[in-house]
């Protein structure tokens, strides 16, 4: 194995876990429409004991995700997430307001009462996705930021990295197509939730709405997409010159990319087909439940070969707008080839963890939550 | 060129300091709590297992159902301490990250999915899966959270005592050389089996203290007493492994933080045959006068057990915090450094960097780097001050936590003794019930005191001897990071208070009602 393999290696794993949170963020879309799919407390419950019985995995593949990202690439974790330090906190303390309103909203001694931690959940339901869509964006659209090792060495002032505005990431908001994207990972996440909530729960009044509700957001979703990602394509890029480490604007960078990693867009296609197949039988076939498998795979599959897209290939991933050489490579902000050969090996147990949750996922899911088991068992 | 845009003051570094305690501290009133009452519901469940009895699969639903309300406050604050080394300690996320984001992303990958995964099937899963999945699935929960404390500790134990790791100037950064090394730390070791047994003894105190409010109250008399029999066994193996792992703990220190050691013990000036102090006055008010007192007032002390405890030898040599100051050799016979050769080459690597990183890559320059890295960190340090931790705090954390748990030791003799050989739920042990109550919270008083003497311990190092605390900082205003704080602290304690509300309301509800 070559420091290269491994560096790309790592991307891939990344970009895996990426992917997965993506799809896995039904839970926040299914979440961010509590009151419109429950007009009734029984059928707010039943959306909240459906995704329930999910959200820690939500949960941990953010948590695994940035895990992954301290282990594989540090620089990025330093320079992100000390420089976008607002943008980054929003996000985590409505991820730990979801935390507890699971199980804190139906428990006798609840003083705050049911709908707070509804509400809670509505919020991380709306901010939590379109806030990390908005954060993914900067990988294409760049950040404001500044590295310089050699500050280490500085008996005063030893940062190596800093934002070169006083935002700490809020700035990411100002740019038009940062929210573009964030509110298409947002529509995405609620399509999912929609999908997920008429496979998981077994009741004909709540999966009806939920097909009014599909389109309301297929729409917005589609619109927003399409508009990022052809602006994308025709965008300059980031790239680096993979002997120098030089940083320089290419044009079409991420058009070069889908026509040279052939692959990706073969991905990307597959994965849009199989979105597109699950939504539109679900909202066209009543008796079709299974529409979160084809647009969950097709989502994992499409954000994928954009991340993909946007790491291999002699692209900078996290590119800096401040000053262009301080913009992060997969070369240039990666962990020891010691580190990452040692992190190889542990990654060969993903499988395995993939598998026992798909056991775990399968077992408990036989069985349809329903009204009946929202008044008889143990609920949230 | 950029470094001229930075502001960093000591008001962020003390800010982020602050927000880092605060989180951490609240994080630690929920895990022990998890990984102690793992054990005690999966031995329920076992005995359910066993014998099928409908009241053990109560019994394990009950003390279940506090599990989850705990263990969701133990989820939420968790997630903040693994982002916040990026967001606060950026500095550090990149100079050693190399090495310190290993552990947690296979915290991750192996421990987290295991929790997450079969925790859901321990809530929701009594009719949808076989018994026998559904016991594996609650001792999986339990592992899986004990899997996370190894990793999370071994990435802890691995700032208190950094080995296994290079430094690196091409890339500026320590850079790991050996995992087994990391991972199988003496450090991580001890540090590991002492934090997880100590949780073990809050889930036991809070188990009987649960059970006997119960007997107070004349109610839920079995579930009390057998819950009582299976939490004081735990309990008492687990505060004698505590003591144990705790004396190892206390060696381990005393090899590789000879200065922790020293503001633990209120120890200004060493020498051979010293004393552990028993008790002695040491004014919580204000940092100690190192430089110029002998020993601490009042000091009341038992001969030759801090010689003993730090060096297996009666006679051995403990150094105190001036002795570590000036230099000393130690008692294996090794010269340690002043603290003022240890700035000069910390300082020496600092310029050696410099140079290197200017274009000079000549192996003298190279050597210089090499021979004094390891006092890196002191070359950020000006004066001796800097380097000795609050010796009050750590003074008093260290003998709360100390005396607490030779008295839970006792406290489990009797209730064991008790529960076992005499009818515990008799009115007359009333006395030993409002023990067992006080006793909970003087638990967690414990448990969070061994986290302040193991951190404010190291201070100022994040990374010992490498990365002072102002070295690992991020560049963020502090007026960003006291909102942090505060609005941490208003969410954290207002869920605490709910929590804590909602945990009293099922305790009164007891077994034998329906779960909401």
């Amino acid at each position: 194995m070559t420091y290269l393999f491994l560096q790309h290696y790592w991307w891939l794993i990344v970009s895996v876990l990426g992917a997965l949170l993506v799809f896995l963020l039904f839970v926040q879309g299914a979440n961010s429409l509590v009151f419109s799919l429950g007009n009734t407390p029984e059928e707010r419950r039943l959306v909240v004991n459906s995704t329930g019985r999910k959200w820690e995995l939500t949960f941990t593949t953010l948590v695994t995700f940035g895990g992954a990202f301290f282990a594989s690439f540090p620089l990025f974790y330093s320079t992100s997430f000390g420089g976008a330090y607002w943008l980054w906190m929003i996000i985590l303390f409505t991820f730990v307001m979801q935390a507890v309103s699971y199980e804190f909203q139906n428990k006798l001694g609840n003083i705050l009462g049911t709908r707070t931690f509804q509400w809670l959940l509505v919020i991380n339901g709306i901010v939590g996705p379109l806030l990390l869509g908005g954060a993914v964006a900067t990988f294409f659209d760049g950040s404001n930021f500044v590295v310089d090792k050699m500050n280490i060495t500085d008996g005063f002032q030893p940062v190596i990295s800093h934002w070169a505005n006083a935002s700490h990431g809020l700035d990411a908001l100002l740019d038009p197509w940062n929210l573009v994207f964030g509110f298409a990972v947002f529509f995405l996440a609620r399509i999912l939730g929609i999908l997920y909530i008429i496979n998981n729960v077994d009741d004909d009044t709540l999966r009806q709405r939920c097909r009014r509700h599909l389109l309301y957001n297929v729409v917005p979703f589609l619109v927003l997409f399409l508009a990022f990602f052809i602006r994308t394509l025709f965008k300059d890029g980031f790239a680096y010159d993979p002997a120098t480490g030089h940083i320089y604007m290419h044009p079409f960078k991420y058009l070069d990319n889908f026509i040279e990693m052939w692959y990706l867009t073969v991905l990307f296609v597959v994965g849009v087909v199989l979105l597109l197949y699950g939504v539109i039988r679900s909202y066209l076939c009543e008796s079709y439940v299974r529409g979160i498998w084809p647009a969950g795979i097709g989502v994992v599959v499409v954000v994928l070969s954009l991340l993909l897209n946007v790491g291999w290939n002699n692209t900078a991933y996290y590119p800096s707008t401040a000053e262009l050489q301080s913009s992060l490579t997969i070369l240039n902000s990666s962990s020891s080839m010691f580190t990452l050969q040692t992190m190889f090996y542990v990654s060969l147990l993903v499988p395995f963890v993939v598998a026992y949750i798909a056991y775990v996922w399968w077992s408990m899911d036989k069985k349809k939550l329903t009204r009946e088991e929202i008044d008889t068992d143990d609920v949230y | 060129m950029s470094n001229l845009l930075l502001d960093i003051t000591t008001a962020t570094i003390d800010w982020s300091r602050a927000q880092f305690a605060l989180t951490a501290i609240y994080h630690w009133l929920f895990v022990p709590l998890t990984l102690g009452l793992a054990v005690i519901m999966g031995i329920v469940e076992t005995c359910y297992y066993r014998t099928k009895k409908r009241f053990w699969k109560d019994a394990a639903k009950f003390w279940q159902t506090l599990f989850g309300i705990n263990f969701a406050m133990g989820v939420a604050t968790g997630i903040i301490l693994e982002f916040e080394f990026g967001t606060n300690w950026s500095n550090y996320s990149w100079f050693v990250g190399d090495i310190f984001g290993a552990p947690l992303a296979i915290e991750g990958i192996v421990a987290f999915f295991m929790e997450s995964t079969f925790v859901a099937v321990m809530f929701f899963g009594w009719k949808k899966v076989s018994p026998g999945f559904h016991l594996a699935s609650t001792w999986l929960t339990g592992l899986g959270a004990t899997i996370s404390a190894w990793w999370i500790l071994v990435a802890n134990a691995w700032m208190q005592y950094p080995i296994g790791q290079t430094f690196n100037p091409d890339t500026m950064r320590f850079e790991m050389t050996s995992f087994v090394d990391v991972a199988l730390s003496p450090f991580a070791v001890s540090k590991f089996t002492h934090t997880v047994t100590s949780a073990w003894i809050i889930g036991a105190l809070f188990t009987v203290g649960v059970s006997c409010w119960y007997l107070l109250k004349n109610r839920e008399h079995k579930l009390a007493v057998e819950s009582i029999k299976i939490a004081s066994i735990v309990g008492l193996v687990a505060s004698l492994l505590t003591a144990l792992t705790g004396d190892e703990s206390a060696y381990t220190v005393a090899k590789t933080q000879p200065m922790k050691l020293a503001a633990m013990e209120a120890l200004y000036n060493g020498g051979h045959d010293q004393s552990l102090t028993a008790v002695a006055w040491v004014s919580p008010f204000g940092q100690a006068d190192y430089a110029n007192e002998q020993e601490p007032s009042f000091k009341v002390g038992v001969p030759y057990a801090l010689s003993f405890l730090a060096t297996r030898d009666f006679h051995g040599y403990v150094p105190g915090v001036n002795d570590i100051i000036k230099g000393y050799t130690d008692h294996s016979g090794q010269k340690q450094p002043s603290l003022k050769e240890k700035i000069a080459r910390g300082q020496t690597a600092i310029k050696a960097l410099q140079q290197y990183r200017g274009g000079d890559k000549s192996p003298k320059v190279r050597q210089a780097v090499a021979d004094n890295i390891q006092y890196f960190g002191y070359g950020y340090v000006k004066n001796a001050d800097q380097v000795v931790p609050n010796i009050p705090i750590n003074f008093w954390a260290f003998r709360v936590m100390v005396g607490l748990g030779v008295l839970f030791i006792l406290f489990f003799l009797v209730v064991g003794h008790v529960s076992w050989r005499r009818n515990i739920a008799d009115p007359k042990w009333r006395w030993l019930f409002i023990t067992a109550i006080v006793l909970v919270p003087l638990g967690y008083i414990c448990s969070e005191s061994g986290w302040i003497v193991a951190e404010l311990g190291r201070q100022p190092w994040t990374i010992q001897d490498m990365l002072p605390t102002w070295a690992a900082v991020s560049d963020i205003g502090s007026s960003s990071v006291i909102l942090t704080f505060f609005i941490f602290l208003a969410l954290f304690t207002t869920m605490l208070v709910v929590e804590i509300n909602i945990l009293f309301k099922q305790i009164r509800k007891g077994m034998e009602a329906p779960q909401a």
